[in-house]
């Protein structure tokens, strides 16, 4: 019973993690109508760019964070202004085609900047573990976990109480409506961009301080969509609930089933999960019911 | 399109619908296949390496092509459909059945296999259908790494070269040939589907698919055989490619190549099988060009020489996507319809 609450916590931390991503994502296709492939890769330049902050500058954590940030905003602005707004309106391919794109450019740009073997913070969170009831928590992945859980919180107040959060709500539903009631698109666009960069780059920072700062942290984007899909693509309850029901069945799956399979199984649970999702319930746990038969 | 050379009437339909109009034409694909088939004769080793990569991709992406850029279902999947092909065509001619009948063989269980992961399109469809597609990319290269009796596991299965007629194919000279044959095969199969009643329905299904359904096409049926044709193309092209290689792995059917084949059918632009062909040479060249520069660059940027070589094709393949995508939507083959107009109509404007 120990060890199965042991894999349920973990299974929770990871969950909380993709619900970040998840969440990053989600934030783009709700007032943008554009899945973000290239999610994973802003996490990955987060990650390598914190390295390089807190490693090879021999900045302080904060300093360090705050330069993040900054990067982020100017990310977002240029990815927004440069390579989305001229294609809004286009058929789905072509915006799933352009976000692949900007994921090869910086998956490149990382390769080429930070090249070899992976890397590992100092520790800037301290690691030995904290011992509640007799399961054994990673301090890391328990604050992490807390701080995925305040993001979720914060966003879900900033749409639901800020004006420029209930503006970006009314974008999502309805672009000319929206600007027809005097809110800036355009602008509520690139603000969308440099939210969800500077959540991608800065869970980054904290991707990496768990998982070593490699370039395979960029795979979380993509494992990132099952939860995005389980939770229907609109809600940002459900993504934090799908994230950690996704997060749970991997590290319960590659627990129990790693034996007979032969490994692995956490690489690929996540899209089964997926496949069952599509055939049995498209529109995920919370998502909007488009009814539009053929 | 319908440009027509002064003094050419189509009288009948048949004729409206050639490819080859006129005599000019079956002169010019005359020349250009003896060109092509004597390519071994004049061409050195590297260079028809590259050749073979270009054929045996530009038959994946043709498949793609018809399933993506024809009947407008997005595939994420077509590199893992390939590697089932290659995985059905090693299986086949370990157990003795000759190649020619493995070849279709491989096609037509890529195919059915394709077809299992359209039964999801009955329901969905834009993004949710390339979710799925996306699923079945990570899945079968799992298997493939870890179905061990059958596919090896991570040390990859030898295969044999192809045996034709106890002739055995080796040398990129010969296998360029053989390769090249079943490329234009296909190309031709291709063209003539897409001109059929099957290749109209398509088309409809991409441009309105309720309003083809009112037309009275069945959606579900010609999904469902845009991913069957779509698998067999890459089916083949598998098999191609493990007979050509001699070995293969797992590893060598990553969800990034399924990227490349959806990039070359952007640029090359959609719904066009002359399209495919040039989006195939084009980022098949582009990345050689880049391979080439490389060790110059990394002499020129030391700093960064380390990755040179595999992040600078990342970045040009991305940028040339992205630049396609904003500024010639329509891609290469709109281009090449509008060079071709210019020299009809030359001397005169328009």
């Amino acid at each position: 019973m120990i060890i199965f609450g042991q894999v349920l916590m973990s299974g929770l931390m990871l969950g909380g993690i993709y619900g970040l991503m998840a969440l990053g994502i989600i934030l783009i296709y709700k007032s943008t109508k554009v899945f973000n492939f290239a999610h994973g890769e802003l996490v990955l330049i987060g990650t390598f760019l914190f390295y390089s902050f807190l490693v090879e500058l021999k900045l302080n954590v904060w300093i360090s964070t705050i330069g993040l940030l900054l990067v982020a905003v100017m990310i977002g602005l240029i990815l927004e202004r440069f390579v989305l707004r001229p294609l809004i309106g286009q058929p789905i391919l072509i915006a799933i085609m352009a976000t692949i794109g900007i994921s090869l450019v910086f998956k490149g740009v990382q390769n080429l900047f930070w090249p070899g073997p992976g890397r590992f913070y100092p520790k800037f969170i301290s690691d030995d573990p904290l011992t509640i009831g007799g399961l054994i928590f990673s301090r890391q992945h328990l604050i992490i976990f807390l701080i995925c859980i305040l993001a979720f919180l914060l966003f879900a107040i900033f749409f639901n109480r800020t004006s420029i959060g209930l503006a970006m709500r009314a974008t999502a539903e309805d672009h000319r409506t929206a600007q027809s009631t005097g809110i800036d698109v355009n602008k509520i666009f690139a603000l969308t961009w440099i939210l969800s960069g500077s959540l991608a780059m800065v869970g980054g920072a904290l991707l990496g301080s768990i998982a070593g700062v490699t370039p395979s942290v960029s795979e979380m984007g993509l494992k990132a969509f099952p939860a995005v899909l389980l939770g229907g693509v609109e809600s940002i309850a459900g993504a934090l609930v799908a994230g950690l029901i996704v997060g749970t069945l991997e590290v319960i799956c590659s627990a129990y089933l790693d034996a007979y399979a032969g490994g692995g199984m956490k690489d690929v649970v996540p899209y089964i999960i997926l496949i069952f999702v599509l055939v049995i319930k498209p529109y995920g746990l919370f998502g909007l019911r488009e009814i539009e038969r053929v | 399109m319908s440009l027509k050379i002064c003094g050419i009437f189509n009288v009948d339909y048949r004729k409206d619908m050639a490819i080859f109009r006129t005599k000019f034409h079956w002169f010019a694909l005359f020349v250009g296949l003896i060109l092509l088939f004597t390519a071994p004769l004049y061409l050195g080793l590297y260079l028809l390496s590259v050749l073979n990569m270009i054929c045996i991709s530009a038959i994946t992406v043709i498949g793609l092509s018809i399933l993506t850029g024809y009947t407008g279902q997005i595939s994420l999947g077509q590199a893992a459909f390939m590697g089932v092909g290659a995985y059905a065509s090693a299986f086949l001619t370990d157990n003795g059945v000759p190649f020619l009948i493995a070849l279709p063989c491989a096609g037509i269980i890529t195919g059915l296999v394709g077809l299992s992961f359209g039964l999801p399109s009955l329901r969905l469809k834009g993004f949710y259908l390339a979710m799925t597609t996306l699923a079945a990319q990570f899945i079968i290269v799992w298997i493939m790494i870890h179905w061990e009796s059958v596919t090896g596991g991570i040390h990859g299965l030898p295969v044999s070269k192809p045996r034709i007629f106890g002739l055995v194919v080796t040398g990129e000279g010969n296998l360029f040939i053989l390769i090249l044959s079943v490329t234009i095969a296909m190309i031709y199969f291709a063209q003539n589907i897409i001109r059929s009643k099957i290749g109209r329905n398509f088309i409809a299904i991409r441009d309105n698919d309720i309003a083809a359904a009112l037309m009275g096409i069945d959606i579900f049926k010609y999904k469902l055989l845009s991913f069957f044709i779509s698998s067999i193309y890459a089916g083949i092209a598998g098999s191609l490619w493990a007979h050509y290689l001699g070995n293969i792995n797992g590893e060598q059917f990553p969800l990034i190549d399924s990227i490349w084949y959806l990039g070359m059918i952007i640029v090359g632009g959609l719904g066009s099988i002359v399209g495919s062909v040039f989006g195939v040479i084009l980022i098949r060249v582009l990345g050689e060009v880049v391979m080439m520069i490389t060790p110059n660059l990394g002499k020129l940027f030391p700093a960064v020489s380390d990755g040179i070589g595999a992040s600078l094709g990342l970045i040009v393949f991305g940028l040339t996507i992205i630049l396609f995508l904003i500024f010639e939507p329509r891609g290469l083959a709109y281009r090449w319809e509008i060079i071709k107009s210019y020299f009809r109509l030359w001397p005169f404007p328009y």
